[in-house]
């Protein structure tokens, strides 16, 4: 198996060297073809096209009443839109971000000047169920149903097998009474 | 010289020239004549009868594919249309729901089999890992199977099951929205689980085949545990375990009937003749009664990637477990210590199954609102069915990390019988 053998020898060694690299390369190139072949039957298991079109949804604010919630459908999730009461912003304030489990000031999970409005997608960080809204739970918010996460007014996981804070999607304000999410 | 005098000789019977060819004749005389102990149990019928629970299953399931549609508006009216207009659709429908329960109720009684006589020591592995291969591929034809009604537990049972990948760093997102083929459970997910689901059967069939090619290198373990000494303590298969298969055949099938015609819907959920709603979680969610000590365990644990883990865990647990059990001894009758760990066992199972049923928030024994989430469940944190599953849970895998290493070292072992032969002709006398 040593390609520098000396020319005395007869050729068989050199010779098996180059069909050994041959059988393996070849072998390798199919190896890479096969598993080529492979990426479109595991991709076309991903969104399709006009799954990702449907991706943004426009809403108007202005029918929702100070301390009402309506849930829209975005990309076939619920988003929660709630308009929040000053007692609910003002609890959502008042928590220390030490006792969170996924710290986050409730400014961080409203726009500036707008934070009556909380927009999140309504689906439990834990399982994906639909959690209950209209103050639920322990902390006055929302509560899962499936295996009974407590969000607080803010949406942020309090007590419960869920890690993280219900989803805040991108948004934008349009004018104060329109938003576009997505 | 010989082999042209045999095609010779078998040219004129068309038997032996087809035989010749292609042996399968001399194969399927082989399955008859298969040696097995003597001695086996009733016990012994459920491997049997899970087969024919996977034909029953197959057949029903093709006929059924013939009437049904996998589209999110037509998937629930096909399965009413199934059940009120096409002929004899009610039947073959409850067949094939109820046939599901009746699988996986005959195949867990198979596996604790197993663990009591010890059925997966050697040389009987690989046999040992093949059933668990189907066990696991059973558990996914049921999960996709039960979303295809398109009913509420449909679809949150598959949000809530496909939601178990994304506890995984990193790539849990992209593998949920790559199962989803969307943003949520969804038509497109609706059609590639239909279509999973018409494959995993044939699937299990090979498997199964498998399973058979493994069981017939060593032959059947038996009560006793010990293995054949010789021709006189082994029976043909035919007619003598025949014949008693099928008689395990007629008693199943009368269990199989009370539920198809008298409680068709006992082991099914109400939410799911509901239509799916993607908007509105129902209250309680639970999955079908053969993967409740799952759920229970998965929600015994405080912790998203850990629940998830625990759960596949107490599975794959099953594949170390002939490494795990340090007794040379198979058979649980000549285990006296064992015995009471396997019976426990058992309880804790059927307990795990009753807690993965009950909400996590409940108290045992007082009713499932009695202390739910208004905060009263912290005073009496003792009762709570999420302390008992935790318990629970902690057995689970006690009995197969501790309490199995460390048996086959302390127990002391009743004498072995010296054949199988020996205590069957001594009872007779």
């Amino acid at each position: 198996m040593n390609a520098t053998s000396t020319p005395s020898n007869d050729n068989r060694p050199a010779d098996e060297t180059r069909r050994d690299f041959l059988v393996l390369t070849a072998q390798a190139m199919a190896g890479i073809g096969a598993a080529a072949c492979v990426w479109p039957l595991v991709d076309q298991m991903n969104p399709s096209a006009d799954v990702l079109a449907l991706s943004s949804t426009e809403v108007d604010l202005s029918p929702i009443q100070e301390g009402q919630e309506i849930k829209v459908v975005w990309r076939g999730k619920p988003v929660f839109i709630r308009h929040r009461t000053a007692k609910e912003i003002e609890e959502a304030k008042e928590v220390r971000l030490d006792d969170l489990r996924d710290p986050q000031p409730d400014s961080a999970r409203v726009k500036e000047g707008h934070e009556q409005w909380l927009v999140m997608v309504g689906v439990c960080t834990h399982l994906g169920c639909v959690p209950l809204g209209g103050n639920k739970g322990d902390f006055d918010g929302w509560f899962c149903p499936c295996h009974g996460s407590h969000y607080d007014t803010s949406g942020r996981i309090r007590k419960g097998p869920a890690p993280k804070n219900l989803l805040v999607p991108d948004y934008v304000f349009l004018d104060d009474n329109r938003i576009r999410i997505g | 010289m010989s082999k042209t005098n045999n095609s010779e000789s078998s040219c004129c019977n068309p038997v032996e020239w087809f035989e010749s060819r292609f042996p399968i004749l001399s194969w399927m005389e082989h399955q008859k004549e298969y040696p097995a102990p003597r001695n086996l149990n009733y016990w012994w019928n459920f491997g049997s009868i899970a087969g024919i629970c996977l034909v029953v299953q197959i057949i029903t399931g093709i006929v059924l594919a013939m009437h049904y549609t996998p589209h999110v508006s037509m998937a629930f009216d096909s399965v009413e249309h199934i059940m009120r207009d096409v002929n004899y659709g009610w039947l073959l429908r409850y067949v094939h729901a109820n046939g599901a329960s009746m699988f996986f109720l005959v195949v867990y009684i198979h596996i604790f089999r197993g663990l009591y006589y010890g059925s997966y020591k050697a040389p009987r592995e690989v046999l040992w890992w093949l059933g668990i291969v189907i066990l696991l591929l059973m558990m996914a034809t049921a999960f996709m199977g039960y979303v295809l009604p398109w009913g509420q537990m449909s679809f949150w049972g598959a949000t809530v099951i496909t939601n178990l990948f994304s506890a995984f760093p990193v790539v849990g997102e992209h593998i949920v929205s790559w199962l989803w083929g969307g943003f949520s459970v969804d038509n497109p997910t609706l059609n590639r689980f239909f279509s999973l689901h018409f494959l995993l059967p044939f699937v299990i069939f090979a498997v199964v085949f498998l399973h058979l090619w493994a069981l017939h290198t060593h032959g059947s373990n038996n009560p006793l545990g010990i293995d054949a000494k010789g021709s006189q303590d082994k029976i043909p298969f035919h007619p003598y375990y025949t014949i008693k298969d099928y008689f395990g055949f007629g008693v199943f099938f009368m269990l199989f009937s009370y539920f198809v015609f008298f409680a068709p819907n006992y082991l099914g959920h109400p939410d799911n003749y509901t239509p799916a709603n993607p908007m509105v979680t129902p209250p309680h969610i639970v999955p079908e009664w053969y993967f409740l000590p799952f759920y229970a365990i998965l929600r015994a644990i405080p912790d998203k990637l850990g629940g998830v883990l625990m759960m596949f865990a107490s599975i794959l647990v099953l594949f170390v477990l002939p490494w795990l059990d340090s007794c040379k001894v198979r058979s649980g009758a000549f285990r006296p210590t064992f015995k009471w760990f396997f019976a426990l066992f058992v309880l804790v199972c059927i307990g795990l199954g009753v807690m993965g049923g009950k909400s996590p928030d409940g108290c045992y024994g007082s009713g499932a609102d009695a202390c739910t989430y208004n905060g009263q469940g912290e005073n009496i944190t003792l009762l709570t069915n999420l302390f008992i599953a935790r318990g629970l849970t902690a057995y689970y895998f006690a009995y197969f990390l501790v309490i199995l290493p460390l048996l086959g070292k302390y127990e002391k072992t009743l004498p072995l019988p010296k054949s199988i032969g020996e205590p069957v002709l001594k009872k007779k006398a």
